[in-house]
């Protein structure tokens, strides 16, 4: 049953890996990327590892994922102010 | 060097980097088995210093001194950021206008809000008993803090965030962390050993000798660097613009 839950765990890190690297919109890598870290903390959590699933909860699927998006928006903003000027 | 040459180096060195990672791996221990001397150890240590959690007695107790070189490279980063994302001469601020949010979204933001800050500060305080400490609760605790500008607007979040007050508290932070070290340098044994402070009831609060400080020290470190860090990404990404006509 555990292994069950193991090889579940470790398919759906594996699916939403190759999918953030499948997806090429910024934007959307993001939030990929968020859903990988949820998939890594539930993983990390069937292998008795909490310490380490909170870390990527909070890190993984929060902190990176906003870091990217806000520096989207500002290269955007940029190319927008660019276009305008032109 | 020619491409050749090159390519001969390259192909050469990550091929002996690949046997040995494959040779290394065949003598690992199989997947979930029942022997773990390095846990079995980490636990009797933990136990005897009446840590509950021990992880955090690994982080705070045991391996003190790798956590005091993590914090540094988070320290060192919020640094780099700090002056890397600064406004420079030929950029301005631009006061962003205040938003229309969408009701829903403003009721959820500021419900969550205070569930999410205690969440996180209830994280770092139990940091010695269950699993969480300073740098899982620092970072729920600071990014909880930006609910405000989902559920409000950018100034909403200023007023509740002065940037420098947390630049003061995470330098505070970090050198807390090493002042706890020097105390127990001088009034025990070596640096960073918890032989100082009395280790108190099991799976109390106070309970783990320095390993409560410590891992107080690391959550203010850790949720001021982050706060910190994101202030730098939001004004870069909301306030600060580029001249026109450049």
């Amino acid at each position: 049953m555990a292994d069950a839950v193991i090889v579940v765990a470790l398919l759906l890190v594996a699916g939403s890996a190759t999918a953030a690297v499948a997806v090429r919109d910024p934007v959307r890598q993001a939030l990929v990327l968020a859903v990988l870290g949820v998939a890594l903390a539930v993983l990390f959590t069937v292998l008795q590892a909490p310490d380490v699933a909170l870390s990527q909860l909070a890190v993984g699927s929060v902190l990176t994922p906003l870091l990217l998006l806000l520096t989207v928006r500002k290269v955007k903003r940029r190319g927008q102010r660019k276009g305008r000027e032109q | 060097m020619n491409r050749r040459t090159r390519l001969w180096l390259v192909a050469a060195g990550g091929g002996g980097l690949a046997v040995l990672l494959v040779a290394a791996c065949l003598e690992l221990p199989a997947f979930g088995g029942a022997s773990h001397p390095y846990g079995d150890r980490a636990v009797r240590a933990s136990l005897s210093r009446h840590t509950a959690n021990t992880i955090a007695s690994v982080n705070f107790d045991q391996r003190a001194y790798d956590t005091l070189g993590e914090m540094t490279i988070l320290f060192a980063a919020v640094l780099g950021c700090v002056v890397l994302l600064r406004q420079t001469r030929d950029e301005h601020r631009a006061r962003p206008e205040p938003e229309e949010v969408a009701p829903p979204v403003r009721r959820y933001a500021l419900v969550v809000l205070p569930v999410a800050l205690l969440t996180g500060l209830y994280v770092i305080a139990h940091g010695q008993l269950s699993p969480g400490g300073g740098f899982q609760g620092g970072v729920v605790a600071a990014t909880a803090l930006h609910l405000l500008y989902l559920g409000a607007d950018y100034r909403a979040l200023e007023r509740i965030r002065p940037v420098g007050r947390y630049e003061v508290g995470d330098a505070v932070a970090a050198s807390a962390y090493v002042i706890t070290g020097l105390a127990c340098l001088i009034g025990g044994t070596a640096f960073l050993a918890n032989t100082v402070l009395p280790y108190g009831t099991f799976n109390t609060l106070s309970s783990g000798g320095t390993v409560p400080l410590l891992n107080a020290a690391i959550g203010m470190e850790v949720a001021c660097a982050v706060v910190v860090l994101l202030a730098r990404f939001l004004d870069q990404a909301v306030e600060i613009e580029e001249e026109s006509g450049k």
